[in-house]
């Protein structure tokens, strides 16, 4: 007897339709499971009244015949989405208790489909960071453990919470964003599917900004099927965002299934990193293996300027983020420092209370790129790599229809492993930043379990609008992986 | 080269003034240049702020149309190269009027580029000034120092107002030069309607930018004033801070580049401390906005159909109604004074117009402090006087009085003239018979001005008091003279 | 390229964050390192190339010039800190 927790989030969908079972005993299930799963850290707000309200009102719908697409699935939400009347934080002390009076377009869009919330998703604050270890509420832990280990992992970042809840069943499935890899590492990391789609496809309205020519919102799932489900909800074009594309949403799920005969798939040669763990590089020649048995011709592709997207994204995102996040100065909501004085004291006392050390790194770091003598070397420079690198991907598309990457260059980690050294925890990011350069799709799938026991995952990128494509190759990889491996759940068997 | 009755004297010689313009001039759209928030003046605190405004997490600027339309206008109206494309950018700085912590502005890639504006004196000779660049960029809201000792209210009602600023190069060499920039940029804006030009509240502003130089020098130094709002104010602050500068050099000083506020109390400019730290903007491009392209076929129509601009209605008022250029010039210096003009002279003698338009009702206007859109005699009322004139059927000298009378909200002059029985007595039969008698009390007086034919105004003066001022002055006169045997 | 303790203090002061005095060594070691690391850009030839601001290939969208929004003086001071009869109250610039 599957738990209803277990259920896929398509599942759920035809269960419901079908009256197996209603939301709100659905929804019931999540909200306990979150209960017993605090270890986790996953939430930061949990949301039962609501989430319960919801589950009802979506019951009256289903009963009545008039169910939207998600109608009645409780979902979780990553705390940089504004949701109106709910504690928004960015994972951050500087929002203090601010509750936004207004709801993102995505998770508008969601609501408008039927979802439920079960409650806000930790984070890396500000969404920087690849280990949610920078979050103002404390680290997620992944529910993966290595094996015969007690060690606490990270689910990576900057969707930790989202990844986290997703893979210990805590929602049928999560919204995240992606900045520079912040939903598919972590998705890797936790044997989740992620996606991020073309920049443009998901209103940007409503989310907390970090560094807008990147930001992306997507889903985190437990299926591909799952993933396409979610994100045809979360696109479409919105006028208050003037980045939002003004194009049709297709049906993504109707893509999973397709045959990928003929498809021809690149394997970029710089992204066999020196140094690259062996077990990442043949689960890398698995897929492409997988792909050749689905029908697809995969040859090798050249992506020359590579290594220096990491360089160019800690410029570019620093500089937007020093900007997007001058706003937060103690003037009109979240957190005002007690003791300051003058106008000069409240401004930097409340940003230097109100900021982690993580947030506070990349402002300065933006904030002196920008500065006069420096724009030309740096941020202009970064910019020119920018298009460099887009026109690296331009040209391997004219051979290719997608590429196959490793998601990320390692499992999942310790929990303060790489607390020293900041450029360390960036190259986490080195797989996936070259997608939010050149503004592509990228999706994330678990395709195997690492020597001790953890997920790894592998990342296809596509051409612009193409997320089609996408699901069609990740639904055949899904297929031929047949990966079925879960965390055991030792989370809820420890005391609180 | 500057002639030499603009230079200023110090102490150890001549000194050349060199001043440029940054004009901010607020659009009169109805809502924001980036949010759908509403412009208007005399709103409560607050009222005409939305999210976006506000800078609430997650919000994100759309750009007004109608804003981009009225830039080129302006750009079309100053003469200057509307550019095809151009670009946002963000100007990083920390205030509480600025809830972004940055201002939307256009830095690298303007809108419109660089132009020229032929400018009148008041003697009607004309100067050039070359004009920069013109851009769009957000206001900030209203920070109030003064409502509590120990905090600042901050009212965003204006925050997000698209603002036009037009950069003028430096060539203008006196504060009189200064004045007649501004006055000519607001014509120009008030024919346009892309801005009221209204000084008092605040919707045309100037920051000008004053160096000294000695005569064929480079150019010194500048300091910047901001903010100045009245003409009067732009030529005060001018002049004290030419005659600042002057004296720091000629003691041995040097000019600190920096910004300074004029005070109108005490007439001179300080320096504005707080300011000085905040000269790296940081300026990159807005990512939440994608570069504006405009269409070169919408230009060229948005240029076609263009009103009449003040140039080419002086000239052509000059030229329709045989108007004086003095005349013609003052009419055109507003378009309200245009337009009433025109309605009032439609049909009627224009130069009888032009006169009691400019001196009859403008004086008038000018002593209350009015302008011609308060006026409370309408076009309408002076194309009637007038018509009276005409007619005959008054005296100029009557129509000062009915034209009093007018002022004071009697209504319509035809029926001011009926009801207070003004009409003009031109019956000569009439008027014979007022003279004879006036002539057979006189005879001896009536007899010298075939001698002295300047008493025949004694004469005059008798008849019109004895008719109420109300005979005809032509007819008075020509009887008078017949019947005294003057020619 | 490094930066010392005093670019440090000043480029936090524009971006109005207090670091104590005892913090600049260690965050311009910091910095340092992230920014050192960053200049390998130097390396990559870009002559002739355009800097990419956008990755969106489309026209900046316009909006009409109507009033939708705004009116709602309570929904705005909804989360401020500190705010008197409409108006957000905010400490005082010391000049």
């Amino acid at each position: 007897m599957t738990e209803l927790t277990d259920l896929t989030l398509k599942a759920a969908v035809d269960g419901l339709r079908a009256k197996a079972f209603s939301s709100t005993e659905l929804t019931g299930a999540f909200v306990g499971a979150i209960e017993k799963a605090r270890a986790l850290n996953a939430y930061v707000l949990e949301a039962p009244q609501t989430a319960l309200a919801m589950a009802a009102a979506s019951d009256a719908r289903i009963a009545a015949g008039e169910g939207g697409p998600l109608e009645g699935v409780p979902l979780g939400i990553k705390d940089l989405f504004c949701t109106e009347g709910v504690r928004t934080t960015a994972g951050s002390k500087i929002l203090g208790n601010f509750k936004p009076t207004y709801e993102s377009t995505v998770t508008a869009n969601l609501w408008r489909d039927g979802a439920v919330m079960l409650g806000k998703l930790n984070m890396d604050e500000f969404a920087m960071g690849s280990s949610n270890e920078s979050s103002a509420f404390g680290p997620v832990t992944n529910p993966w453990r290595s094996r015969g280990s007690n060690q606490a992992l990270t689910p990576g970042g900057s969707s930790g919470g989202s990844a986290a809840a997703v893979a210990a069943r805590l929602c049928l499935g999560a919204t995240a964003t992606d900045t520079g890899g912040s939903i598919r590492q972590p998705a890797a990391f936790t044997g989740t599917v992620g996606i991020k789609p073309t920049y443009g496809r998901c209103s940007r309205w409503g989310i907390v900004a970090f560094a807008s020519s990147l930001d992306q919102a997507g889903p985190i799932a437990r299926t591909v099927e799952d993933a396409a489900l979610l994100l045809t909800s979360m696109c479409g074009h919105d006028p208050k965002d003037s980045t939002s594309l003004n194009v049709e949403t297709p049906d993504f799920a109707s893509f999973v299934g397709r045959s990928v005969k003929g498809l021809r798939v690149g394997v970029p040669r710089e992204y066999r990193a020196d140094g690259m763990p062996a077990e990442i590089d043949s689960l890398w020649e698995q897929g492409v293996a997988w792909l050749k048995d689905a029908g697809c011709e995969v040859v090798e592709v050249s992506l020359p300027h590579t290594k220096y997207a990491l360089p160019a994204y800690y410029i570019i995102a620093p500089a937007e983020a020093s900007s997007n996040l001058a706003r937060y100065d103690g003037m009109r909501y979240g957190l005002r420092a007690e003791d300051a004085r003058s106008l000069v004291d409240v401004y930097e006392q409340t940003r230097a209370e109100g900021f982690g050390a993580e947030v506070k790194r990349r402002i300065l770091i933006g904030t002196y790129v920008l500065s006069a003598g420096y724009y030309d070397a740096y941020y202009l420079k970064a910019q020119k790599v920018r298009r460099r690198i887009t026109d690296d991907f331009v040209q391997a598309f004219e051979r290719v229809d997608a590429l196959l990457t490793p998601t990320a260059p390692s499992a999942a980690f310790g929990l303060g492993e790489n607390a020293t050294d900041p450029v360390a925890m960036y190259l986490n990011d080195i797989f996936t930043v070259t997608v939010n350069l050149a503004g592509l799709p990228g999706l994330s799938l678990p395709a195997g379990l690492d020597a001790a026991g953890l997920p790894l995952g592998l990342q296809l990128i596509g051409r612009p609008l193409d997320e089609g494509t996408l699901f069609s190759l990740a639904g055949a990889l899904e297929r031929a992986a047949g990966f079925e491996a879960r965390p055991t759940a030792w989370w809820s068997a420890e005391p609180r | 080269m500057t002639e030499a009755n603009k230079l200023i004297e110090g102490r150890t010689g001549p000194w050349e003034i060199v001043l440029g313009l940054e004009v901010h001039a607020q659009v009169a759209s109805r809502s924001k240049l980036f949010s759908g928030a509403a412009v208007g003046f005399g709103a409560g605190p607050n009222e005409q702020v939305s999210l976006v405004d506000a800078a609430m997490p997650g919000m994100l600027p759309v750009i007004n149309g109608y804003c981009v339309e009225q830039a080129v206008r302006t750009g079309l109206g100053i003469g200057a190269q509307i550019n095809a494309w151009s670009r946002f950018d963000r100007k990083n700085y920390f205030y509480p009027d600025l809830p972004q912590g940055y201002q939307i502005s256009q830095f690298a890639h303007p809108i419109v580029g660089e132009g020229v504006i032929e400018v009148e004196r008041d003697d009607g000779s004309t100067f050039s000034v070359g004009i920069e660049r013109l851009h769009l960029e957000q206001d900030a809201g209203k920070s109030i120092h003064d409502l509590d000792p120990d905090w600042t209210y901050v009212d965003l009602n204006r925050a997000g107002t698209a603002l036009m600023e037009i950069v003028s190069k430096p060539d203008m060499r006196s504060s009189e030069e200064a004045a007649a920039y501004v006055k000519k940029l607001r014509t120009i804006l008030r024919y346009l309607g892309t801005c009221d030009g209204d000084m008092e509240k605040g919707n045309l502003r100037a920051d000008v930018n004053v160096s000294v130089r000695r005569p064929g020098a480079e150019l010194g130094t500048r300091c910047e004033i901001k903010n100045v709002n009245s003409y009067r104010f732009i030529q005060q602050a001018i002049e004290y801070e030419a005659r600042r500068q002057i004296e720091i050099i000629e003691d041995g000083g040097v000019i600190k580049q920096e910004t300074r506020l004029f005070d109108p109390g005490k007439g001179e400019t300080r320096s504005m401390r707080s300011k000085e730290e905040a000269h790296d903007y940081r300026y990159f491009p807005d990512p939440d906005l994608l570069p504006l392209e405009l269409d070169p076929a919408w230009i060229k129509a948005i240029e076609a159909a263009l009103p009449e601009l003040p140039d080419a209605k002086r000239a052509r008022l000059q030229a329709q109604y045989g108007l004086s250029a003095y005349d013609a010039r003052v009419l055109a210096t507003d378009i309200a004074r245009a337009d009433f003009f025109e309605r009032a002279a439609e049909g009627r003698d224009a130069k009888l117009v032009a006169n009691w338009t400019t001196n009859g009702l403008m004086s008038r206007l000018a002593e209350d402090g009015l302008d011609i859109e308060s006026s409370p005699i309408s076009a309408a009322d002076i194309a009637s006087l007038v018509k009276l004139i005409e007619d005959e059927v008054i005296s100029s000298k009557i129509a000062r009085v009915v034209f009093d009378h007018m002022w004071a909200g009697e209504g319509d002059p035809a029926a001011i003239v009926e009801a207070r029985g003004l009409v003009q007595v031109t019956d000569t039969g009439a008027i014979e018979v007022v003279i004879d008698a006036i002539i057979a009390a006189n005879p001896d007086k009536a007899a010298a001005v075939k001698d002295r034919p300047q008493a025949l105004g004694w004469f005059v003066g008798q008849v019109m008091r004895e008719t109420g001022g109300k005979a005809s002055p032509g007819a008075v006169n020509d009887l008078l003279k017949a019947k005294l045997g003057v020619s | 390229m490094a930066i010392d303790a005093a670019t440090v203090k000043k480029v936090a002061s524009l971006a109005r964050i207090r670091e104590p005095e005892d913090r600049l060594e260690a965050l311009a070691a910091e910095l340092s390192g992230i920014l050192q690391w960053i200049e390998q850009l130097a390396e990559v030839n870009t002559d002739g190339v355009e800097p990419m601001t956008s990755v969106v290939d489309a026209k900046l969208p316009l909006r009409e010039d109507v009033v939708t929004d705004g009116g709602d003086v309570a929904r705005i001071l909804a989360n401020a800190p500190k705010s008197v009869g409409g108006f957000f109250v905010v400490p005082k610039v010391v000049e």
